[in-house]
């Protein structure tokens, strides 16, 4: 494993979306919410939507977690500000699909999301980087138990 | 079955009889630092295990056939191994069980559970491991008694004066850990049961962490129970001890009931087979003995002096080395410690480390170590865990400190 493909796994805009996570903190306002819980590293996340004839107006998250995990959600959250109900759970399943290893194609407004791309090679850490999808799923479907990555 | 004894040599050969330590991980020999969590197998035991299953395996204690005579002196043979490796008394003392989990599980339900009476305690301590704190949490639950937890210190180490205020009239068993996995802490153990042995508590001791580093003589320790896993100690996975003192053990109630554990079985009323055998039902894990056995025999061949001695060594090489590194923060330092050294780099989140790491070659453990009150204690949800064992060297630990300089080059 060169440092080139680690420094991949842990390029810049992941680096900066941890250290300074976009749509931090809770939302007083919001009208759905769910926690997401990766057991085996301890991340641990609460998402907040304030949801409004089925678009998602508003985000945020609280938590606490690796690099990935926090980046990810950062990122995502930075994704489907604005989007319907139907288009968020549509990026849920392309995200999901693509980090598994899936051929699904991240185009607008997810390109940012492949900059994680490089956990596909870690099944571990795949876990990491779709905690925060998984999360926004439960919330979006109402979901009551935790989200996990299990 | 069996394998010439090979002679006494130096540490430095001792890495050679691993073959999984013989391996690139991306691109870089393999540098295994995760011993606390599973010890890698020397060739003896690999060999062992193969061999029984090639030539000897059948069933225990049934059959009259060679086959399963085979079987069963290999199985009663390693648990004769076991009780001289931590000198019980009698073979009567050796219950054999898929692990140290297992074991205190079994003491929490056929020691304390019939005895425990509204009132009545446990003890324990901050630093247990989950196996040495959710058992007891379960059985004082199905009998609304209190769980007492003993604190520990900045360093680590289990405040003696704190944990001895707990103990009182009504503790029915105090349990701690002989080693911790999480912080490497040596626990006064001896001191311990002595304190305990006048008031009547009974002691149990987790010794996953305290026979693969240290010798252990129950008898010394005098503790009533010791409990401790194979795959710590260089066998294979799903076998354990429990080592218990006869008087207690033969008061007990079977835990499982089954075959093997039986003398007698009619529909009006079942009779139980004599010690260990009522503590085993089923057949058990036969072949993972034999390897438990032959990790004994390896152990034994170079001596447990030894390696102490020389794990001791290597230890305090890597805590100096580590405590070079800009950034780094340690958790637990205690004064006596084995094997262990638990860290933090910078604010780098301990599994973004591990995966650094692990594209180094180097293999730690991250997270939190299946001790999450240690993690709470010092405010963390987890750490970068280096653990040592005899086959490690000092590359092995020059290895992991440049490891850790590239992951602050990238993390900038």
């Amino acid at each position: 494993m060169s440092d080139a493909e680690l420094r991949d796994l842990y390029r810049e805009m992941i680096l900066d979306h941890s250290r300074k996570p976009r749509h931090f903190g809770r939302l007083p306002d919001a009208t759905h919410k769910a926690d997401g819980i990766n057991p085996l590293c301890g991340d641990k996340l609460r998402l907040y939507l304030k949801i409004e004839d089925g678009t998602i107006e508003s985000l945020s998250f609280e938590g606490t977690g690796c690099a990935i995990s926090v980046a990810s959600a950062s990122l995502m959250t930075d994704a489907i500000e604005g989007l319907t109900v139907e288009s968020a759970e549509s990026c849920f399943d392309s995200v999901t699909d693509r980090l598994t290893g899936g051929s699904s194609h991240l185009g607008a407004p997810l390109e940012k999301l492949a900059a994680l791309e490089g956990v596909r090679d870690y099944p571990s850490r795949v876990k990491c980087a779709t905690l925060a999808w998984h999360a926004l799923h439960a919330a979006l479907t109402e979901d009551p138990h935790p989200a996990t990555t299990e | 079955m069996s394998t010439a004894p090979a002679p006494l040599r130096d540490a430095a050969d001792w890495r050679a009889d691993f073959p999984a330590l013989r391996q690139s991980v991306h691109g870089r020999p393999l540098v295994y630092l995760d011993s606390a969590a599973s010890a890698q197998q020397p060739g003896a035991v690999i060999d062992a295990v193969a061999s029984y299953q090639r030539e000897d395996h059948a069933n225990v204690h049934r059959g009259v056939h060679t086959l399963s005579h085979r079987a069963t002196e290999a199985y009663e043979g390693a648990r004769d191994k076991l009780r001289d490796f931590v000198n019980a008394s009698s073979r009567s003392e050796i219950v054999l069980t898929k692990g140290t989990t297992e074991a205190i599980n079994l003491v929490a339900q056929s020691y304390c559970r019939p005895r425990l009476q509204p009132g009545d305690n446990i003890v324990i301590t901050h630093l247990e491991h989950h196996a040495n704190i959710v058992p007891w949490q379960l059985v004082c639950e199905q009998t609304g008694t209190e769980l007492k937890i003993a604190p520990i210190n900045d360093r680590g180490e289990v405040e003696v004066d704190g944990l001895y205020g707990l103990i009182d009239e009504k503790t029915v068993l105090v349990g701690i850990a002989h080693v911790s996995n999480a912080l490497g802490t040596v626990n006064p153990v001896e001191d311990i049961v002595a304190y305990c042995r006048d008031r009547e508590a009974a002691v149990l001791i987790d010794g996953a962490q305290g026979v693969p580093h240290l010798p252990v003589d129950v008898q010394t320790i005098d503790c009533d129970f010791y409990t401790f896993s194979g795959h710590k100690m260089f066998g294979p996975t799903g076998t354990g001890v429990l080592y218990g003192r006869e008087a207690l053990l033969d008061a007990m109630p079977p835990w499982q009931g089954g075959g093997d554990m039986i003398l007698e079985v009619t529909f009006d009323k079942t009779t139980y087979n004599e010690l260990p055998y009522k503590f085993e039902a089923g057949t058990p894990n036969i072949s993972g003995a034999v390897g438990f056995a032959a990790a004994v025999d390896y152990l034994q061949r170079i001596g447990m002096r030894q390696i102490a001695d020389y794990e001791h060594e290597l230890h305090d090489y890597m805590v100096s080395r580590l405590r070079g590194v800009d950034g780094i923060r340690f958790i637990g330092e205690a004064t006596r410690k084995a094997s262990v050294q638990s860290f933090l780099l910078d604010d780098i989140h301990s599994h973004d480390l591990g995966t650094i790491l692990d594209h180094q070659g180097v293999a730690v453990r991250t997270g939190h170590h299946c001790a999450m009150p240690v993690m709470q204690r010092f405010g963390v949800s987890g750490t970068c865990r280096a653990s040592l064992a005899l086959y490690n060297n000092r590359d092995d630990v020059d290895r992991l400190v440049a490891a850790l300089e590239k992951a602050r080059e990238i993390f900038g």
